[in-house]
């Protein structure tokens, strides 16, 4: 089983490296992840995303599409590019806590 | 390990909705990835990003020995000719992939190239069909030759669909 320490606390990953157990995700834990993926600091806009991410995996069990995350989440497709650079929906999932997202889209 | 893939090169060779979707898909998969992507667009694959045409692409049911009717029974080829027969293939497939958050075209064009895909049209089909830059919708970057199309492609994995 692989497992990163995060402030001081050792967490399971699943294949992905994505967290496994999401009740250990909050909000220091996100930011310790994108530090993990490179970004230093997570502002307004990020979180816009990633409790967007949140929300929509709870309701459907997956995260949205690129195309969702854009449309409704108010942060449109080249700032999604910009806030998280190379891969924003597997990035942001990471961050949020979440699997991999599964589709294509 | 072998080596992550980091950028790709995707030629657009048909115009039938059939023909358009599997490039944009994977440029859209491969930004997503975090991987550079680049659009060649060449022959009847220029409609997908011809202004006026790219909203009514369709599904060519002509000669599609793989086409299948609803409910899944094999559809007799030359079904595939009867007038409405195609616009109707196309409704259908247009719904399916709405369900499933797949844009149409000229929505998927702008979510390609403002995710930093780059989008380029192939001169000789457009010296061909005597078309010029303006027919193109503006994420277009630009027309090039096959050569130009292999410079920008360097370190690139080159996909034709």
């Amino acid at each position: 089983m692989e497992t990163v320490e995060l402030v001081g606390k050792q967490f399971e990953l699943d294949d992905d490296g994505h967290l496994k157990n999401q009740s250990d995700w909050n909000e220091e834990v996100a930011k310790e992840f994108a530090k993990l993926e490179g970004i230093e600091e997570l502002n307004d806009r990020h979180w816009i995303v990633i409790n967007f991410m949140r929300k929509v995996y709870q309701e459907k069990g997956d995260a949205p599409s690129i195309r969702r995350l854009t449309k409704e989440s108010g942060v449109d497709t080249k700032e999604l590019y910009a806030l998280f650079p190379k891969g924003p929906a597997k990035k942001a999932a990471k961050i949020a806590g979440l699997p991999k997202p599964k589709g294509c889209i | 390990m072998a080596e992550p893939i980091e950028k790709v090169s995707i030629i657009v060779s048909r115009g039938s909705l059939e023909g358009v979707y599997p490039g944009l898909i994977m440029a859209n998969g491969a930004r997503m990835e975090g991987i550079e992507a680049t659009l060649f667009f060449t022959f009847f694959g220029l409609d997908a990003i011809i202004d006026n045409r790219m909203d009514n692409l369709s599904v060519a049911t002509v000669g599609n020995s793989a086409m299948r009717m609803p409910g899944g029974l094999k559809m007799p080829t030359f079904l595939g000719a009867i007038p409405g027969m195609s616009k109707f293939a196309t409704v259908m497939m247009k719904k399916e992939m709405e369900k499933i958050d797949i844009p149409p075209v000229r929505e998927f064009v702008e979510l390609i190239h403002d995710s930093g895909g780059e989008l380029y049209a192939c001169k000789a089909t457009v010296d061909m069909f005597h078309l010029n830059k303006k027919d193109f919708c503006p994420q277009v970057s630009e027309i090039i030759s096959v050569g130009e199309f292999y410079e920008k492609s360097a370190g690139a994995k080159i996909i034709f669909t």
